[in-house]
């Protein structure tokens, strides 16, 4: 009985799961649809409202992002002199910085970051409207949801996360080469010339490629997230954390896929 | 006249919904003619708003039909009930004003996604409506900062800024004061008087509906009661009409062993 029990709930687990990875690509699909076709059956998707969320998800961000991935660009430095004085291969370093900031740590921070601003607040703000009937309202008054709401932000996620990632690229070089200044006396200017060496354009596009699938991820769980709240504000706090947790999960495990992916 | 004279406004055919396994509505058959103030009735749970909810086309029916000015929204493409919701205005109870935008922003809305009006045009046909509502002066307000009344009344103001052929109104006193309900009655008569809208008011107050009417339908657990002028529904000889206007409480029979089972259900063996 307990293993039919167990059994059942596996199967429910799993049709939700692929309920809710079916609403993510219906998500996308009418989303690109309307960006595309929109402007033909005079329902375009307002490039104001695309500005605006671009200001939103990434201008306002810059401050953070520069800051956390400075910091972390600082601990790879510590860490990795640290463990390369086993060797006397503490040269090393500015490789080790620069391929692990530009690959993995730059769009992994950025995402995060993103996933905590901006999807908690389009599941917030997108949930409160559903709450509201503001949904309804716009479907009544024959303005899409998606192509008003959802549209938009993709768009906005899709220019933004990438260009915050290579600011965080940035942000985590200057941060290990101010740590190797002060530890090993290193200058910024030889610091500079050995990363851009020791890293190709490859290593670039790797960290900015898995950006725009975080972007999209951020997107369509927070948006998801929104349209599924029920039952007021409890709904509303439900749904923005669900939308967090489970925006970071999809992203590190994407992360983890991809890497194996464009590694081999 | 035109042909849309001679043909009602909406014509709900044998209508069934339900929600999961639940039957909400039971074969629903309804007609509201042109320029007339249709008001639907009914108790809590009685399946009113899910009536105004499908026919806003916001929900697909189990089966049946619903004629919207000619156009059956339940085969529709989407293309032509993109056309349909154009001539169509609601005002929802809470209001469901954009709260990102201020209050002349959405009174604007429609007139900026279908339109290609003048940003000035569009400013002095939003501040026209906002005047027919008594509300000129409160454009540059947030709906956060204006009163319940207000709301509905901007919503009001939304819902016509399109001067649509139809206009829905989602309980439009519930939360105000007499005075403020009164007023709202008012406005509805006047708008009827002057922009010949069909109305579909979705409501439980009593004066309210007896005082705007054209007709009546009194639903009941998801069955149409009565449908008639305020005089025929005031004289029905139906028990659940009556009590309803009367504000009799229902004396449902109860099932001893059913009710027994209710409250033992999964505690006692």
């Amino acid at each position: 009985m307990n293993t039919r029990a167990s059994l059942e709930i596996l199967g429910r687990r799993t049709i939700a799961l692929i309920e809710e990875f079916g609403y993510y690509l219906h998500l996308v699909i009418e989303s690109v649809y309307w960006i595309i076709a929109g402007p033909f059956i005079r329902q375009p998707v307002r490039l104001p409202a695309v500005f605006g969320q671009m200001m939103s998800i990434g201008v306002a961000a810059v401050p953070i992002v520069f800051m956390l991935s400075f910091a972390i660009g600082v601990m790879l430095a510590i860490q990795g002199i640290h463990t390369l004085k086993e060797f006397g291969a503490e040269s090393k370093i500015v490789l080790g910085i620069a391929i692990s900031v530009t690959r993995e740590f730059a769009p992994l921070i950025t995402s995060i970051l993103v996933a905590g601003r901006t999807g908690s607040a389009l599941a917030a703000r997108i949930g409160t409207m559903q709450v509201n009937q503001e949904i309804d309202a716009l479907q009544v008054m024959g303005i899409n949801p998606i192509r008003y709401l959802v549209a938009p932000v993709l768009l906005a996620m899709l220019i933004m996360v990438p260009a915050l990632t290579v600011l965080a690229d940035f942000a985590g070089m200057v941060g290990g080469a101010a740590f190797c200044n002060m530890d090993l006396g290193m200058s910024f200017a030889a610091f500079w010339v050995e990363a851009t060496t020791s890293i190709t354009v490859n290593d670039i596009m790797q960290g900015v490629t898995k950006s725009y699938v975080f972007a999209v991820i951020i997107t369509l769980v927070g948006v998801s997230n929104g349209f599924s709240v029920i039952g007021g504000a409890e709904g509303v706090g439900t749904f923005t954390t669900r939308s967090v947790v489970v925006s970071i999960t999809y992203i590190v495990l994407a992360d983890m896929i991809f890497t194996y992916f464009l590694n081999r | 006249m035109s042909d849309a004279n001679v043909k009602p406004a909406i014509e709900v055919a044998d209508l069934v919904t339900h929600y999961g396994t639940r039957k909400i509505l039971d074969g629903i058959n309804l007609e509201v003619r042109n320029g007339e103030i249709m008001i639907i009735m009914g108790g809590s749970g009685s399946g009113k708003s899910t009536l105004l909810r499908h026919l806003l086309g916001l929900h697909r029916p189990t089966s049946g039909s619903i004629k919207l000015l000619s156009t059956d929204i339940t085969t529709a493409t989407s293309a032509q009930m993109h056309e349909l919701r154009k001539s169509m205005g609601v005002a929802f109870q809470g209001g469901a004003l954009l709260s990102s935008m201020t209050v002349g922003e959405n009174v604007q809305l429609p007139l900026r996604e279908h339109t290609k009006l003048d940003e000035e045009l569009m400013t002095i046909m939003a501040r026209l409506k906002l005047e027919v509502v008594n509300l000129g002066g409160f454009e540059h307000l947030r709906p956060a900062q204006l009163s319940g009344g207000m709301i509905k009344r901007a919503a009001l103001a939304r819902a016509i800024i399109m001067e649509p052929k139809l206009l829905f109104f989602d309980e439009p006193s519930a939360g105000l004061d007499p005075v403020a309900a009164a007023e709202l009655d008012e406005l509805i008569l006047r708008l009827r008087a002057s922009l010949k809208m069909t109305i579909v008011v979705v409501t439980h107050e009593l004066d309210s509906a007896f005082k705007i009417a054209d007709r009546i339908t009194v639903l009941d657990h998801g069955r149409i009661l009565i449908t008639g002028t305020v005089d025929e529904v005031r004289s029905s000889p139906i028990e659940r009409v009556q009590n309803l206007l009367n504000r009799r409480p229902r004396d449902e029979t109860i099932d001893a062993d059913e009710y027994l089972s209710r409250l033992t259900e999964g505690v006692v063996d």
